[in-house]
């Protein structure tokens, strides 16, 4: 108990849990341990040989943390801002920091203008988008999708009934509107 | 090539895209022989992460061949069969020389908060990842390692994050002799953080999840005491009364942004975005661990606020430590912990999905159907 001096303690013996468990105690001590201490400074650790990496080349105006001296001297090219999501990205690096949350806010609307601009075009292309296979949702009749939800006391359970109307849902709105708009032009045409 | 692809939030699908050029002289272009779809995965595939765009292909466990190498390398060649850590960086930044790789500060354009990391959207750097057959790594010198002969793929696959950062956490914890030492989270980080526990001479071990299936896995691959939270009022009473009121030693928080276990944090968090994780884990975790003691925090957040009760930690005197793991800093330690059979990564894997099918991958972990703890990705397989 911790109200007395003596630590409490349920654990079996040392040599015990060393008979019964492979490895055990075979990084024992605190000190030798890969992460002790948390930093170890050797500038030739690493093997490089360079003090500043090359460039590489920037191909595109590269967004950039306002938190950052200068563009990094690598960086990754997926996905190159575009479109309205593109502006509003471009607007949320330029203007805010990291330390703001209108910086993550705003970066996060953009990823739901994104998927919008993305779902629209794509109607456009021969590859229009299929919220059926791209959910992965029909694993629910190959995988088990009944018998490893139900009578397994999962804490899980409670909000899981929300995904279906947060990823079909707009497409449900979406479809409504746009059948209600077919079905309007179509009347102003016959008047 | 065929690439997985994000189409917003709980979609993806595969597409060709162009295999992807030397950017800079110290890339290797790698041939993706096994990919892995981590948990943090998860909360990008539902929209979590502030800047994930359209067309940005995922993954950041993955292990190959060599297929080209820029001017510069001068480590890798072509045919090497590669492991290579999730993280990116530079090798001989003010972080990377004080062996913080996690932290690197010349890879992250976007953020200065995070290092760069694979296929985890523009806020970790914006480099596509390795869920496809190709991927660009950067600073092949720096990174990569050619995979040891003895060393099973799969095994490899799972030292580029999971167990990385497993072990990792465990010594965040700074155990000592006799501990007790309770892990959120039975997930593959969890399982590995409870296993690596017992190896820094833990005295016991706790696994708390809500699923049987992986509290079955806790039990028989990490030889640990389960609990399943959804079967008790308060399961931070039952850490009390299981440490005879003291509390535990040491916690590991293993769950990360989408913990379940309150239904408003969790739908405040994953479902409307309005935190950068859902506290629920890591609060448990502090009301967990005795006064004094270390919460060891490895579950992955997103950069904006989170509920968390930072009193009790104050209070409670306790030492909070986390990080993204600083991967290859642990691996000679952990490829003798495999080669002396201390561990054996692969027993967790329980599903091999092809890169066509990855949609299915990402729902069946997502949902948790089909007792899916780690899902493999094979590019090529059919």
């Amino acid at each position: 108990m911790p109200y007395t001096a003596n630590k409490p303690s349920r654990a079996r013996s040392s040599d015990e849990l060393r008979a019964a468990i492979p490895g055990w105690g075979a990084d024992l001590d605190p000190k030798d341990r890969p992460s002790v201490p948390k930093e170890q400074f050797d500038p030739g650790l690493n093997g490089a040989r360079w003090d500043f990496p090359e460039r590489q080349p920037e191909k595109w105006p590269r967004e950039r943390s306002i938190e950052h001296k200068f563009l990094t001297p690598v960086f990754g090219t997926s996905a190159p801002p575009r479109g309205v999501s593109g502006v509003i990205r471009k607007y949320s690096y330029k203007k805010y920091s990291e330390g703001r949350a209108a910086h993550w806010l705003l970066l996060l609307a953009a990823d739901r203008v994104d998927a919008w601009e993305q779902h629209l075009a794509s109607f456009g292309s021969l590859s229009p988008d299929n919220p059926i296979t791209e959910t992965g949702v029909l694993s629910e009749f190959s995988r088990h999708g009944i018998t490893s939800r139900f009578g397994k006391k999962r804490a899980d359970l409670n909000h899981q009934w929300i995904d279906p109307i947060l990823v079909g849902g707009p497409w449900l709105i979406a479809g409504g509107l746009g059948f209600a708009a077919v079905r309007r032009l179509a009347r102003l045409h016959r008047t | 090539m065929r690439a997985m692809v994000y189409r917003g939030p709980y979609k993806i699908r595969v597409e060709e895209k162009d295999i992807p050029p030397i950017e800079h002289p110290n890339d290797a272009i790698v041939r993706v022989t096994t990919a892995a779809i981590c948990g943090s995965d998860l909360h990008l595939f539902h929209g979590m992460m502030p800047d994930t765009r359209v067309g940005m292909t995922f993954g950041h466990e993955f292990v190959g061949v060599v297929e080209q190498v820029g001017s510069s390398v001068q480590n890798l060649k072509p045919g090497d069969r590669v492991m290579v850590p999730f993280n990116v960086y530079c090798g001989t930044c003010y972080f990377c020389a004080r062996g913080l790789y996690s932290n690197c500060h010349n890879v992250n354009a976007n953020a200065t908060a995070v290092g760069g990391i694979y296929g985890y959207s523009h806020t970790c750097g914006g480099y596509d990842g390795g869920q496809a057959e190709y991927v660009r790594v950067p600073f092949a010198d720096i990174g990569p390692s050619i995979i040891p002969e003895w060393m099973d793929e799969e095994d490899a696959v799972l030292l580029t994050d999971a167990l990385a950062t497993g072990y990792f956490g465990a010594q965040l914890g700074d155990i000592v002799e006799g501990d007790t030492v309770v892990v959120f989270g039975a997930g593959p980080v969890g399982l590995f953080a409870a296993k690596s526990a017992w190896l820094m001479g833990a005295g016991r071990v706790i696994v708390i999840d809500h699923l049987e299936y992986r509290l079955e896995k806790a039990r028989t691959f990490a030889h640990a005491e389960t609990y399943n939270f959804a079967e008790y009022d308060d399961i931070v009473v039952e850490m009390k009364k299981a440490t005879d009121y003291l509390g535990a030693d040491v916690v590991i928080d293993a769950v990360g942004a989408e913990a379940d276990g309150n239904f408003l944090q969790h739908v405040t968090t994953a479902k409307l975005k309005l935190q950068g994780g859902s506290p629920i884990a890591l609060n448990w975790a502090i009301d967990a661990v005795r006064k004094g003691g270390t919460v060891s925090v490895v579950g992955a957040y997103g950069p904006m606020f989170s509920a968390v009760k930072f009193g009790d930690a104050l209070n409670k005197g306790l030492t909070l430590r986390m990080n993204q793991a600083p991967v290859k800093r642990q691996w000679p330690r952990l490829f003798e912990h495999i080669r002396n059979g201390y561990l054996k990564p692969s027993d967790i894997v329980t599903h091999r999905i092809p890169l066509e099918h990855i949609a299915e991958g990402y729902h069946i972990f997502s949902a948790k159907l089909d007792n899916c703890i780690k899902p493999l990705i094979i590019p090529g397989a059919n």
